[in-house]
């Protein structure tokens, strides 16, 4: 690895960054201007949103299961065993569906935008779009983030589903609680901030997985390595950073919601 | 004189006015990682000339087709393509500009998920062009270029001059005003090489389509600097007793070395030219 001086290192740090906002402030842009390819926000909201079903489902459902045990322990030195289905749902709905699923989908599509596009940068694909007079940033981007903000919504929703039924699941199964008070302790356990806090972290998760995603596709130089290397940096880098916005976003909730 | 490109508040001069050059460079330089590629880059392109620009391996060709298309921004100079500056020109008014630019690709650059009449008809689909008066185009342009069995293809299932016939034929699709040609016979065999050649001859003549070349192949350039098209036997030299003497008038050499140019000019100034690095390279 050549050595670079700390000034042209943080240059180039800066400028990775200017990049990411003005590909950002694009691909905004490109979702509020004509023309848009709504052949390709269907096709993406397929990929993203269907694509990633199962393992959102079987995500929510295993952790709603652990989550359940886990706490009965606990709580069964308290003698409030009875709590484990408001736990479930609260940890559910306000943090692990959320992130989880961000991390899920993170790790499968941030990689498949970042795979996609970087082999199209080295085949000079790219270009080619460009030549033939289309944005990549309109044609590729924007209908990525669009397709990935909406659906990381929903698929949340349904790993925080199948996480209070598999957190059900072992409570009445293994923990012999009743199915009913399960259910309903899960539900009262819930107020409008929490279901807020909850639906609003998928919104800037999407943001990042999307953008991160493209951004490290449509910078690849390299060739088929050049492709891994930027779909390592995807992953990696939309991971950590829908971790620490989730820090952000819980601080903003709880200042805004209190609790 | 004037038209304005659709959907931009760009007013251009009309491409087929004769007087303006089709390109123009001045004084271009651009650098990548403070490493110089080109350096004071100055020529121009009249209308239906076609500019052959040779020069070894990594000395800025590909990047001389680039900054003519816009996809690159010179560090310095002026690039002006049919007399408008596209150096200062906003990206949107730069997709309407290469409506009338086609462009062929070193690695023919196709789309690998669409098939070979989604690619060739890309353009007319941007353009919201009627599907059958696209698939009438897209057949006509594969004749063109021989392939026309190969519309329901994909990229994967064609061989590299099939993939660069059919980077030809998409880029001759909407009847552009220039034509940039990346390398279009690199790492082909030289038979299907001549073909490329002949295509791009029968677009100069044919069409005469103002077009740049980028080779690295002298026998390529020497054959589209002495041959014709000629629809009933396909490519054949000049007549050397003819008004033309066996040369095409239209056909001009840019030699690049180290980013700079070592030679602009025709065929016959070339080939009488002492410069020793010029005789060297020929040689």
């Amino acid at each position: 690895m050549a050595f670079q001086s700390p000034e042209a290192y943080l240059k180039q740090k800066i400028s990775a960054v200017q990049d990411y906002s003005i590909l950002c402030g694009s691909a905004i842009s490109a979702l509020f201007t004509r023309p848009r390819y709504w052949a390709d926000i269907i096709t993406q909201m397929d990929s993203i949103g269907v694509g990633s079903l199962p393992i959102i489902v079987l995500t929510g459902f295993f952790t709603g299961c652990v989550l359940a045990l886990q706490s009965a322990t606990a709580l069964t030195s308290f003698g409030a065993v009875s709590m484990t289905g408001s736990l479930v749902s609260l940890s559910m709905v306000k943090e692990l569906g959320p992130v989880l699923t961000g991390l899920m989908v993170s790790g499968r599509n941030a990689a498949g935008m970042a795979s996609e596009i970087g082999s199209m940068k080295v085949t000079e694909q790219l270009d080619a779009m460009r030549a033939l007079g289309t944005d990549p940033i309109r044609k590729l981007v924007a209908p990525r983030l669009l397709a990935t903000v909406f659906m990381l919504f929903f698929l949340t929703i349904i790993a925080d589903a199948f996480g209070i039924a598999g957190g059900a699941l072992m409570s009445v199964s293994l923990l012999g609680l009743n199915a009913s008070t399960y259910l309903h302790d899960s539900y009262r356990g819930l107020v409008h901030g929490d279901i807020v806090q909850g639906l609003t972290k998928p919104l800037f998760s999407a943001f990042i997985i999307a953008t991160v995603g493209c951004y490290c596709g449509m910078k690849t130089t390299g060739g088929t390595q050049g492709v891994g290397r930027a779909t390592t940096q995807a992953v990696v880098i939309s991971s950590v950073a829908i971790i620490v916005v989730d820090l952000l976003v819980t601080r903003a909730m709880i200042g805004i919601f209190g609790s | 004189m004037t038209e304005a490109i659709p959907n931009s508040g760009v007013a251009m001069l009309n491409p087929q006015d004769n007087e303006t050059p089709v390109v123009e460079f001045s004084d271009v330089s651009i650098a990548f990682e403070l490493k110089p590629v080109l350096k004071n880059i100055s020529f121009s392109v009249e209308r239906g000339q076609t500019l052959i620009i040779l020069g070894p391996a990594g000395c800025g060709k590909s990047v001389l087709l680039k900054l003519a298309n816009g996809l690159l921004g010179p560090d310095s100079g002026s690039i002006r393509i049919f007399g408008q500056e596209i150096t200062t020109m906003p990206e949107r008014d730069l997709y309407a500009l290469r409506a009338h630019i086609g462009m062929v690709f070193q690695e023919s650059a196709l789309f690998d998920s669409l098939t070979v009449e989604d690619n060739v008809a890309y353009r007319l689909h941007e353009e919201h062009v009627p599907e059958d008066q696209a698939h009438a185009r897209v057949v006509e342009a594969l004749r063109f270029v021989e392939l026309e069995p190969a519309i329901d293809k994909f990229p994967s299932e064609l061989s590299g001059g099939m993939r660069r016939r059919v980077s030809i034929a998409r880029a001759i699709i909407s009847q552009p005003d220039l034509i940039l040609y990346d390398s279009p016979t690199g790492g082909l065999d030289p038979i299907t090489s001549t073909t490329i050649i002949e295509l791009v001859m029968k677009q100069r003549d044919v069409s005469h389509t103002t077009s740049l070349l980028v080779t690295h192949r002298l026998q390529d350039a020497f054959t589209l600097a002495t041959h014709r098209y000629d629809p009933t036997c396909g490519m054949k030299p000049i007549p050397k007793d003819g008004p033309d003497r066996g040369i095409d008038p239209g056909t001009k050499f840019l030699m690049l070395n180290e980013g700079h140019v070592a030679f602009h000019g025709t065929t016959e100034e070339l080939i009488h030219s002492r410069d020793p690095w010029i005789r060297e390279f020929l040689d």
